[in-house]
């Protein structure tokens, strides 16, 4: 094994990393503000792949669809909100299950019947096209290396935002007491409201972002949720310095798991069987890994 | 209540015989979620080619199965104890396949597979009952191993890590005869395959061999087109077939892939299915389209030979395999498994629009590798 | 007079017993066949309702126990089909009986080792580390090859049950109506025990509990247990009506659906789990039947019942629950 091949890995367990934080920010600020497990992220994400692939392949330009998927994952999350997660701020955890889980059915079903079954097509700018040399003799996909970079973006402009404006204040204090806040005069339902909207616009940017790589298709944003949960329960919920630490944590182990579990058992197994045996196990090592955790920090790695 | 198509159309003198008795065909496919894009061209085509015939003894139950194996069960036993079918076709997956059709057959029922065709049911358990008018799934992953061998002597493989991912490596190297350079089973339903693309690199492999059906294959080809890591690429058709090339775009092009059928197939069946399609549709047609055709034809002409009520007489009719098939040449083995070519296709763009272009034959009349267990 | 839920659970009771008689009557057994699938999805729900219901543990992850039911019905036929013993020379078989007493201890036990890491959580946590386990498990099954991965695996024929011909819709229906009745009396006995009563207050109130001198982790511990063993029965009587097991049992849609079974009937109810059941595949099946699309419409009325009708069927019909 080769240093380029470890270093190529790295990456690629960083930019997954990356991605997941985009998903899991939103979940956890959602979660940690208005105290709303929502399943339904995951089709913000979709919407937002859908909204850059439809306006790039209308306009040619892929920089014109990523703000279109920035304004319509937003606006699907303040729709969202404004609709039915308003109703469920006092409710219980297990309602909240049910009609975000409500709504993946509605979204999936709803775009299937606006676009159809059939993967659109989403490709990347020009200027991102290609590989760059990696120290070592390696190559690395240009596109993936702006992702990593959008992520560092993302993650530091969350921390000025949350911590240096009123806006940021103003969540903070929502955080450790709901009721307080709204005595201070504080609009708290237009706060929900853009929180919610800013949680979807992080969605709809890594579903736009990741829909340049893979498909976009009806669907897509299920088993990313599902990380992006478990990312968010590991590094406590509420945290968005936790999901940032579970979701570098989950890319890595994912990808070097991936890596190097089948490459460990063939030591002793014959090729095709380490292949399958390393592959099953690999796909259960972040699962493995959460329930670890749990089992030892039951509040996450962050707790709140 | 129940979604039934009706197919009144009128009879034109194309009709060849009398048809005395109605005839309930039975058809579960997927028709929402994410594989339905397959399951649409299965079904458009199928009902096309009813329409076509003029047979208004045909009744067709058209249910959708969400591409879940109970679901897929479940209308199956509706179809036969609630609407009485005679007939059940329609199922796209092998895995689904699997939960339908022992079941089925062993009720007495004919199913004729217009897409999977698992290992499983091939050999010791092949069944009179049970017709894949498609291929078995071995097939066109032993096609590209054997044009492999043409060019290539270091090949990496990879499949995702389930039963027909394993039967289509098993397949390749059944026919391949130089030394593989890696073999990975990725995860199902996995989207991100850079992890796979760096150990490509690493590998020194003179060329790819890849199986990732419907959503997994478009990421795998689009972010292998950006990685760049330079080696040739092949797969089987699936990967490449109509109904996912607008989304890979470019990447695919020039891409060798196994098939049994292509749109520029040179037989009169195959042009006047393409046009009929491409002229009710507005599209072109896909290999799923194209094997349920075949199917429809098939059923259609065993008909005209015998009473769908007298089962064995019409097991003998569909056995003959008397029609026009699209693929050209088409007999049924013992094992009621296609004996066929299968051709090697390459990616080409035509007025803007990629498909695909046959290059070679990789097999003349092939069998699959289970028939000689099936006591037949 | 009878109380109002008294009488329309008397009423749904019958109903299900009703439907496949008549059905049988006028030769249409595939209305038996949709019966059998509501008894059977009301059992698995009547088992999440333990926990739910009663002690407000919301498992996001009880497909595992009900797909490991599953398999444990469709790996012991199988190896009893093929006449190969399972391991230290232990044999296969296609008795009912033994195969659900086999499926409960199995699940019994993954549930007690589950149970003991995720009961240290609660809340979202305990969500999503059950989602977490019934996940491993999920990959489990589809990348193990020896029972078929992703293609499920198959009965040949559907298991035996003794002085039954359980081929038959039918008696099929029976036993699995059997089932569900013999575990709502359960549901009904630990509601009512000294056990049921810590663990409804071990879902309001903790402190009291361990005030009183009980460990609640206990008290949750033993219902989750049970819970998955009833869940694990209704899996392995639904490997039997497929003759089919796959791992989309494990999903977690399926997770999801137990559910949402459980809350469109109404929640800690004695007969929510069957109302749920009931409404659930008549939806599947009519919507199914109109339209492609029905999920979206099952979405958009699984979103009414959660916004606009709180405590589900039962809640509309019987009015607000007795307990809690």
């Amino acid at each position: 094994m080769s240093t380029a091949l470890l270093l190529e890995q790295l990456l690629n367990g960083l930019q997954l990393g990356v991605m997941l934080f985009l998903m899991a920010a939103g979940l956890t600020l959602v979660f940690g503000v208005m105290g709303v497990i929502n399943l339904a992220h995951g089709s913000l994400y979709m919407i937002g792949a859908f909204a850059c692939a439809i306006v790039a392949s209308a306009t040619g330009s892929f920089w014109l669809g990523l703000i279109a998927s920035l304004v319509a994952a937003a606006a699907a999350g303040a729709i969202i909100e404004v609709v039915v997660i308003r109703r469920l701020y006092e409710r219980d955890h297990l309602d909240q299950v049910l009609a975000t889980f409500a709504l993946i059915l509605i979204f999936s079903e709803g775009s299937r019947w606006i676009f159809g079954s059939f993967p659109l097509y989403l490709d990347i700018p020009p200027v991102l096209q290609g590989a760059v040399p990696l120290p070592g003799g390696g190559l690395y996909q240009l596109y993936r290396l702006a992702i990593i970079g959008v992520g560092i973006a993302v993650a530091s402009g969350l921390y000025m935002l949350i911590s240096h404006t009123r806006l940021g204040m103003r969540i903070r204090a929502g955080e450790s007491d709901r009721e307080m806040i709204a005595a201070l005069g504080v609009d708290i339902q237009a706060l929900y409201t853009i929180v919610f909207a800013l949680g979807a616009a992080l969605a709809g940017l890594a579903g736009a972002l990741i829909g340049a790589l893979q498909s976009v298709q009806v669907g897509m944003g299920e088993p990313v949720l599902i990380l992006a949960f478990v990312v968010v329960v590991i590094g406590g919920i509420g945290s968005i310095k936790g999901a940032l630490v579970g979701a570098i944590l989950v890319g890595l182990l994912d990808t070097m798991g991936r890596f190097l579990l089948p490459k460990t058992l063939a030591l002793i197994l014959p090729a095709s069987q380490a292949g399958m045996i390393g592959g099953a196990l690999a796909s259960m090592l972040i699962y493995i890994a959460m329930a670890l955790i749990l089992a030892f920090r039951p509040r996450g790695l962050f707790a709140a | 209540m129940k979604r039934i198509l009706a197919t009144s159309i009128l009879s034109l003198a194309l009709a060849t015989a009398a048809y005395a008795e109605p005839v309930k065909i039975g058809v579960i496919t997927t028709l929402s979620g994410g594989g339905a894009g397959l399951g649409i061209d299965m079904r458009d085509a199928f009902t096309l080619a009813i329409k076509q015939s003029g047979n208004k003894d045909i009744e067709l139950v058209i249910e959708d199965d969400a591409q879940k194996p109970e679901i897929a069960v479940q209308l199956a036993e509706k179809m036969i104890q609630s609407d009485k079918v005679d007939l059940l076709t329609g199922i796209i997956w092998s895995n689904l396949a699997m939960a339908v059709v022992p079941n089925t057959v062993a009720q007495d029922i004919v199913y004729l597979s217009p897409n999977a065709g698992p290992s499983a049911l091939a050999g010791a358990n092949c069944n009179a009952n049970y017709f894949n008018v498609a291929y078995q799934n071995d097939n066109f992953h032993e096609a590209m191993g054997q044009y492999a061998n043409k060019d290539y002597k270091k090949t990496f493989i990879l499949a995702p890590n389930y039963p027909a991912g394993k039967d289509a490596l098993t397949g390749f190297k059944r026919f391949y005869k130089g030394e593989l350079a890696g073999e990975v089973y990725t995860q199902v339903g996995q989207t991100d395959y850079a992890a796979e693309i760096a150990q490509i690199r690493d590998s020194g492999a003179d060329s790819v061999f890849f199986f990732l059906p419907g959503g997994m294959g478009i990421s795998f080809m689009k972010q292998y087109a950006q990685s760049g890591v330079s080696t040739p690429v092949m797969g089987p058709g699936f990967s490449f077939d109509q109904d996912v090339l607008g989304a890979i775009g470019d990447a695919a092009l020039g891409v060798k892939n196994s098939a049994t059928w292509s749109k520029d197939l040179d037989n009169d069946a195959n042009k006047k299915f393409v046009e009929a399609f491409k002229t009710e549709y507005k599209r072109l047609p896909s290999i799923y389209a194209a094997q349920s055709w075949d199917a429809a034809n098939l059923i259609l002409a065993a008909l005209s030979k015998a009473s769908v009520k007298d089962k064995d007489a019409f097991k003998t009719a569909l056995k003959s395999a008397d029609f026009k098939s699209v693929r050209g040449k088409f007999v049924f083995n013992n094992n009621n498994h296609p004996i066929q070519n299968v051709y090697v296709r390459e990616v080409v763009k035509e007025d803007g629009v990629l498909t695909n272009k046959i290059i070679a034959t990789a097999f003349e009349d092939h069998k699959d590798a289970y028939a000689d267990k099936c006591k037949m | 007079m009878m109380p109002r839920e008294t009488l329309v659970n008397t009423v749904l009771a019958l109903l299900l017993l009703a439907i496949p008689l008549v059905a049988v009557a006028i030769d249409e057994p595939f209305y038996v066949t949709l019966s059998t699938r509501i008894a059977i999805l009301a059992l698995a729900a009547v088992g999440l309702n333990i926990a739910l219901g009663l002690g407000g543990l919301v498992s996001f992850g009880h497909a595992a126990f009900f797909g490991i039911g599953g398999y444990t019905a469709a790996i012991l036929a199988t190896h009893a089909f093929n006449a190969e013993p399972l391991f230290f020379g232990l044999e296969g078989t296609t008795s009912m009986p033994w195969i659900w007493l086999v499926a409960m201890v199995i699940c019994g036990l993954m549930a007690l080792f589950i149970g003991l890491i995720s009961l240290r959580t609660s809340g979202v946590y305990f969500i999503m580390i059950t989602l977490a386990f019934a996940q491993m498990i999920y990959y489990f099954a589809i990348s193990w090859p020896a029972y078929g991965g992703e293609d499920g695996l198959s009965l040949s024929v559907r298991n035996t049950f003794p002085l039954l011909s359980t081929a038959k819709p039918l008696p099929f229906f029976v036993v699995c109506y059997t089932m569900l009745l013999a575990a709502m009396v359960l549901f009904s006995l630990i509601r009512g025990s000294r056990f049921g009563a810590a663990l409804q207050t071990a879902r309001q109130n903790e402190t009291r509990l361990a005030a009183v001198g009980i460990v609640p982790l206990n008290i949750k511990l033993a219902a989750f247990v049970i819970s998955a063993i009833v869940t694990g029965l209704a899996g392995a009587l639904f490997a039997d009506l497929n003759r089919f097991a796959s791992p989309s049992m494990l999903s977690w849609h399926m997770s999801g659906e137990l559910i949402v079974l459980v809350i469109l009937g109404g929640k800690g109810r004695l007969f929510g789990p069957l109302a749920g059941a009931m409404l659930y595949v008549m939806f599947e099946y009519t919507l199914g039947g109109i339209t492609e699309r029905w999920q979206f419409f099952l979405g958009l009325i699984l979103l009414g019942v959660v916004l606009f009708i709180r405590g589900g069927l039962l809640g509309l019909l019987a009015g607000k629950a007795r307990y809690g």
